[in-house]
């Protein structure tokens, strides 16, 4: 009790005083990027390197409906992409921009070809190399060969063939440093790809060799795993993967994943799946998750707020606000509605637990909707209930019932002796039922096939 | 001597002891054909012999005496003597010759369908049911054609008190599918879907090498029925099923399955609109009626809905939610549903609030304790029939030859079993 006293309740003051958490970012010296307003692309940008930073900003190109920002994200990636060898990106980057951005950002035609010449060359020599060293047998040169060759074409962007290369190496591994490189260049090429499967398969592999990883390598793994849970929709271990991520990662993941991220998808996931009581251990209590020692207080702002009831409405503008900016994230978009459903829905029944009957007035104004809007979300609610019951749902059951005509909420408990006495007679129905036309089929074949033996004989 | 004469008087000499009766069979089955020649001059042998105690010899004359095709004034005339005999006649006797028991009957029932009275051949044919059956689970082609007429007269009640008896034994296949099918029709006629569920599902998952149609109507009523039963129906049917039905069912019976996609989707306006389109393809399979069952069906089921979820509701709000047209139909609605017990709710007309109430079933009463018992007995009863069946079964010729082909050749033990039995 006393944990979350003492990091919720100053955060609460500070809330209070600045008014709504949304606009005093800039005041703070480690700022949270994902907050309330505008996203500062540059910033956002700043926390990712490699590929990934290129995709991102393409995302929020496409997603941005807001003509400077756009041209300011697509001017970027076209900077990074420079940098590389990718002549692919490169000519959508070029279509992209439509010549919107001035002479200097237009398609170099001299470039390409010089990154394509040189891509050739370099491919030749790669390939006689490893001619070479397979001819010799030496596994390890053969690895290296295979490596470098994935290496070559990830940079050119044919994640297809990246990914075969790097698997390739797999049969020339001999030490278990060589199976974990092996998996992580795989892992980062199949996130790329967006085949979540297979880094599931991977990281399980890497978490298979048979020597200590260490804890970059060990938080790395998670970041995937967590990745790859929260593509497959399955929330809460994505949740559970992301808050095991220590904080070691630090910036040594930002080819695929900045810490903010981790913080930002796992409490989200956490939020909208986990209970009150598994919130408490998982989030508030360990102190050495990534969460602690970040720039992102608002989230653990947002989850100290569910515990308390007239904070419901609060919270849940704050994520309403934050919603813009997580829909421009590249692996968290698809997701954010349902997320942020089940976060609402969750609100609701925990607001209900605790009483016996609710008025909902009273449940209308801690939530700021209208008395209406509220009955027919409850209703929704309660009716799915009757279809997640059949189907072992877990979090979002409602067992009540609404007096409509007095607005009130009645919590309903199931009578299990009544249950039990219908469900023992509709089972004696049926019993008898079954057997009966058993009976009667096993006579109608006998008949029939007394009638084909008397033919026979 | 008139032959005729001559077999009058063994008729009634031969009439007595049950030794003189097979003798007497074995007579008349010789005369049988020169009957048939004459079959004009045997009505006034017929007001000469007792039906109860000459039974066999009656029954032979009667049907020797009723040629097929009959015009009404015959028919007439003929009905009575018919329903005398079934009355009157001695139920051993008539065992001896059941095929010629049977065409009698039958002839009795085309004889007043002809008349256009069905009534009248509704309880001669339960009398003729009743001993013709060698036990209560014995079914007779005489039960198929019985409910037939019960359906035409529309006696359904008479049709119902047949439909409690259990049957297990049938001679021929063709008979329990119009028997079900027919009694299917019956408990619908009486609102016992969950019972005519029962019958026409039996029709559709007996065992059949190859379709027919009585198997396709059934199958129609049976998707409509368990749309008004159960408010969902599933297109697969059980694994017991044969692979005949399974595979050609439905595509005799597209516009019903159809119909059940569209209940589906709880959509009224849709699923109306539906039915309004195929109205002539279920009028001409005479299923509109039960069409409109299942249209009803949906409001019911959305109200019933409603009260897993709502403990009060305005009438007003049913109405916008099960999608009727005012409150007032919303209130009849309610109120059919509570007489006919499908729901448990009070109504506050003053101020037009419905309460749901529930279940006040507690299971405390002494007729629920009997309820449980009697089901308890009668499914040991159950049981006990099976494992003598099963244990029946096990010692059947057939069954051990066949078995035995399939056994395994090379058993240390079984030594001395035969590997076939030669029968």
């Amino acid at each position: 009790m006393d944990a979350d006293d003492e990091t919720s309740g100053p955060m609460i003051d500070e809330i209070y005083a600045n008014g709504g958490g949304g606009d005093d970012g800039e005041k703070r010296s480690r700022r949270a990027i994902m907050s309330g307003d505008q996203l500062d692309i540059e910033a956002y940008a700043a926390l990712y390197s490699g590929r990934t930073k290129i995709m991102r900003l393409l995302f929020i190109a496409d997603k941005m409906s807001n003509a400077p920002t756009q041209l300011e994200a697509l001017r970027m990636a076209y900077d990074e992409i420079k940098k590389g060898e990718n002549t692919q990106l490169f000519r959508e980057v070029v279509q992209k921009i439509d010549g919107r951005l001035g002479p200097n950002y237009g398609m170099d035609a001299a470039w390409c070809d010089a990154v394509d010449r040189r891509a050739e060359q370099k491919k030749e020599k790669l390939e006689n190399e490893l001619n070479a060293y397979r001819t010799n047998l030496i596994k390890e040169s053969i690895r290296m060969g295979y490596n470098d060759f994935g290496d070559f074409y990830y940079a050119h962007g044919q994640l297809g063939e990246a990914f075969k290369n790097y698997v390739r190496t797999r049969d020339y591994c001999t030490t278990s440093k060589h199976i974990i490189h092996m998996c992580m260049s795989a892992i980062l090429v199949s996130i790329e790809m967006g085949q979540f499967p297979h880094v599931t398969s991977y990281v399980s592999k890497a978490e298979q060799a048979p020597e200590a990883l260490d804890a970059i390598t060990v938080a790395k793994l998670r970041c995937a795993a967590g990745l790859a849970n929260l593509e497959a929709k399955k929330y809460k271990l994505a949740a559970r993967k992301f808050l095991e991520t220590g904080p070691e990662l630090g910036l040594h993941y930002n080819e695929v994943i900045a810490q903010q991220d981790v913080a930002t998808y796992g409490g989200l996931c956490a939020l909208a799946t986990f209970d009150r009581a598994e919130l408490k251990a998982m989030v508030y209590f360990p102190l050495s998750t990534c969460l602690s020692r970040l720039p992102l207080e608002n989230i653990f702002i947002l989850i100290s707020f569910l515990p308390f009831p007239s904070h419901y409405a609060s919270c849940l503008e704050y994520l309403g606000n934050l919603k813009a900016n997580l829909l421009l994230d590249i692996h968290l978009h698809d997701h954010v509605e349902t997320l942020y459903d089940q976060i609402r829905h969750k609100a609701l029944i925990q607001y209900t637990h605790p009483f016996v009957s609710v008025d909902l007035n009273m449940m209308a104004n801690a939530f700021k909707t209208t008395v209406a809007g509220l009955e027919k979300e409850l209703e929704a609610l309660i009716t799915d209930n009757q279809i997640q019951l059949i189907v072992g749902g877990t979090c979002c059951t409602l067992q009540a019932r609404i007096d409509s005509h007095n607005k009130i909420l009645y919590a309903r408990h199931a009578d299990q002796r009544n249950a039990t006495f219908q469900r023992v007679l509709e089972t004696g129905r049926e019993f008898d039922r079954d057997v009966r036309s058993m009976l009667l089929r096993s006579n109608l074949i006998k008949h029939d096939f007394n009638l084909r033996a008397l033919r026979k004989l | 001597m008139d032959p005729l004469e001559a077999l009058l008087a063994q008729i009634q000499g031969l009439s007595s002891t049950s030794s003189d009766i097979n003798r007497l069979h074995t007579i008349l089955k010789q005369a049988d054909d020169s009957l048939r020649s004459e079959s004009t001059r045997l009505s006034p042998i017929l007001t000469q012999l007792d039906p109860s105690i000459h039974s066999l010899g009656f029954l032979y004359i009667l049907e020797a005496s009723m040629p097929a095709p009959v015009t009404k004034t015959q028919a007439e005339t003929v009905v009575p003597i018919v329903t005398r005999f079934i009355g009157a006649c001695s139920t051993e006797q008539i065992r001896l010759a059941p095929d010629k028991f049977l065409s009698v009957c039958r002839k009795l029932k085309d004889q007043v369908m002809l008349l256009e009275a069905p009534i009248r051949g509704v309880a001669p044919l339960f009398t003729a049911l009743r001993k013709l059956q060698v036990s209560v689970e014995h079914l007779t082609p005489l039960h198929s054609d019985f409910l037939l007429l019960c359906l035409l007269a529309k006696c359904y009640k008479t049709g119902l008190s047949l439909l409690d008896d259990d049957v297990f034994e049938v001679d021929q296949p063709r008979d329990l599918f119009l028997y079900c099918y027919y009694g299917g029709m019956i408990c619908i006629g009486q609102k016992r879907f969950q019972k005519a569920l029962d019958l026409l599902h039996n029709v559709v998952t007996a065992p059949m090498s190859t379709i027919n149609a009585i198997a396709v109507e059934a199958y129609k009523k049976y998707i409509l029925v368990s749309l008004i039963r159960h408010g969902q129906f599933s297109t697969s049917l059980p694994k017991y099923s044969s692979s005949a039905a399974q595979r050609n069912l439905k595509n005799f019976c597209q516009p019903y399955v159809e119909l059940a996609n569209s209940y589906g989707t709880g959509k009224i306006a849709e699923l109306e609109a539906y039915v309004k389109t195929n109205a002539e393809k279920f009028e001409s399979d005479n299923n509109l009626g039960l069409v409109k069952q299942v249209v009803s069906s949906m409001y019911k089921r959305n109200i019933q809905r409603l009260t897993q979820t709502y403990l009060t509701l305005s009438l007003q709000d049913i109405a916008t939610t099960v999608q009727l047209n005012s409150p007032k139909e919303a209130e009849m609605h309610v109120l059919q549903m509570i007489q006919d017990g499908e729901i448990y709710a009070t109504i506050n007309q003053k101020d037009g609030m419905v309460r749901f109430l529930e279940d006040p079933e507690q299971y405390k009463t002494c007729e629920m304790i009997e309820h449980i018992d009697s089901s308890i007995q009668r499914i040991m009863a159950l049981s006990r029939k099976l494992t003598a069946m099963d244990e029946q079964i096990s010692c059947d010729q057939l069954y051990l030859s066949k078995a035995g082909r399939e056994r395994q050749r090379y058993d240390f033990d079984d030594f001395d079993v035969p590997q076939k039995f030669n029968i």
